[in-house]
C-alpha cells in the first residue's frame, strides 16, 4: 500500500525482493546500496545472522526523482528465503507495492525456484495482495555460472503470467538496477491506474 | 478498493504534526514520531534532526508486525503497546486504532508513566483525525494525485 503525501509531495512505495534461500536478493540491494548516490539513499539496514543469512529483512530507502513534481521514495525489502522464516516472510510482504522474485538460474536450483514461488502465491493471497494483478518483475540471476537454465526454461518453469524477466549477475551488478527501474515503472503505472487517473 | 492506498492532505497533516508536537512538549519527549504499519514516516516531532527516523520506522514496523505476529499464535487481537528501556533512551510503542503506530523516545527528564498517560490522549486525537482522512481517501471524487502524471513522467523516471 503506497503512502501519498500531497502536503509534503511524496508517494512512498513498498518493493519487497522475494525468492528462495541463496538467489542473490540481499546481493541486490547491497549493490544498489553501493552504487546509488549519497542523496539519493538512507542506510541500508540487515537483520542477519552470524553467518549473514538474512533472519528477518534488509531494508533500503531510495529516492528516485521525481514524477510529475511530486518526489519518490522506494523503500525495497528482502524477505529471508530460508523455508523455515515462512512466518517473517508472510509480515514482510504484507503492504508490498510490487514484488521482484529473484530466480536462481543454475539447474540444481530448479526446484527451490519452483517452491519458492508457489509460497510467494499462497503468502500473497494470505496477505491480501492478489498474485495475478500486483506488479511483479522476474529477475534470473547468477547467469554467469555454469550449468544454468535458460532463459526459455525458466520462463515455462516460473512465468506462465509472462511478466517482464531481466537477466542478472548480482554478484557484480548486471541487471541489478534496470530490475529495479522496470519494476519502478510498472509499479508507477499500476499505481495510477488505482488511482483513477482519467489517463 | 480491497486495498486503499493511504493519502495524505494538507489539513490533515497539519492535524498530525499539530498532536505530535504537543505530545513532544507533554510528554517531555526527546522525538515523537508517527509510522504506517507498512514502515513510512508520516510525521515527526522533537529532535529528529539528530534521529534516523527512516531506519526507525521500517524497525519499528517490523517489529510491531512480529508482535503482531506472535499475538495471532497466541489467539490475542493485538499487542498494542510496547516499551524498551534503555540505559539513556527509552521507546515507547503504540499501535493506534490498529492503523498507525505512534512512537516516543525519551530519557531521564521524564517517565514512563507521563508517556503513556500523554501517549493515550494522543492516540484519541490521532485515531479521529485518521478515520477522517480514511473516509476521505474513500470518497467517490476525491482528487487523483497522479491526475497530472503522465506516461512520459514515468518513462522519465530514473533516466539519469
Amino acid at each position: 500500500m503506497a503512502f501519498i503525501n500531497k502536503a509534503a509531495r511524496e508517494i512512498n512505495c513498498k518493493i519487497v525482493y522475494y525468492g528462495p534461500g541463496l538467489c542473490g536478493k540481499t546481493t541486490n540491494l547491497q549493490y544498489i546500496f553501493e552504487r546509488a548516490t549519497p542523496e539519493s539513499k538512507g542506510k541500508m539496514i540487515s537483520l542477519a545472522t552470524e553467518t549473514d543469512r538474512t533472519l528477518f529483512f534488509d531494508f533500503l530507502p531510495l529516492s528516485l526523482g521525481e514524477v510529475g513534481g511530486m518526489k519518490t521514495r522506494f523503500h525495497l525489502y528482502t524477505v529471508p528465503g530460508q523455508v523455515f522464516y515462512d512466518a517473517s516472510r508472510k509480515l514482510i510482504l504484507k503492504g508490498a507495492d510490487a514484488v521482484i522474485f529473484v530466480a536462481d538460474s543454475q539447474e540444481a536450483r530448479h526446484d527451490a525456484n519452483i517452491e519458492s514461488l508457489d509460497n510467494l502465491r499462497t503468502n500473497m493471497q494470505e496477505t491480501g495482495l492478489d498474485p495475478d494483478a500486483t506488479p511483479f518483475i522476474l529477475q534470473y540471476n547468477k547467469r554467469d555460472l555454469p550449468d544454468v537454465e535458460s532463459v526459455d526454461d525458466l520462463n515455462a518453469a516460473l512465468n506462465p503470467r509472462g511478466v517482464p524477466s531481466i537477466e542478472a549477475v548480482a554478484r557484480t551488478g548486471v541487471g541489478v538496477f534496470e530490475t529495479l527501474k522496470l519494476t519502478a515503472k510498472v509499479l508507477m503505472t499500476d499505481l495510477r491506474k488505482k488511482m483513477g487517473s482519467p489517463t | 478498493m480491497v486495498n486503499p492506498q493511504m493519502v495524505m492532505y494538507e489539513e490533515e497533516f497539519n492535524q498530525i504534526q499539530t498532536v505530535v508536537d504537543r505530545l513532544v512538549k507533554d510528554a517531555n519527549a526527546r522525538v515523537v514520531f508517527i509510522v504506517d504499519k507498512n514502515g513510512q514516516l508520516i510525521a515527526a516531532g522533537g529532535d529528529s534532526e539528530n534521529v534516523d527516523t527512516t531506519s526507525l520506522a521500517s524497525l519499528t514496523a517490523g517489529n510491531i508486525a512480529a508482535t503482531g505476529g506472535m499475538a495471532k499464535l497466541l489467539k490475542e487481537q493485538e499487542f498494542a503497546t510496547q516499551f524498551h528501556e534503555g540505559e539513556k533512551a527509552n521507546i515507547h510503542i503504540q499501535l493506534v486504532g490498529n492503523r498507525v503506530i505512534l512512537v516516543v523516545i525519551f530519557d531521564a527528564k521524564s517517565s514512563l508513566g507521563l508517556v503513556r498517560l500523554r501517549v493515550k490522549k494522543a492516540s484519541e486525537e490521532l485515531n479521529g483525525v485518521f478515520e477522517k482522512l480514511l473516509k476521505k481517501v474513500q470518497e467517490p471524487g476525491a482528487d487523483s494525485p497522479f491526475a497530472e502524471i503522465t506516461d512520459e513522467d514515468i518513462d522519465n523516471l530514473f533516466n539519469d
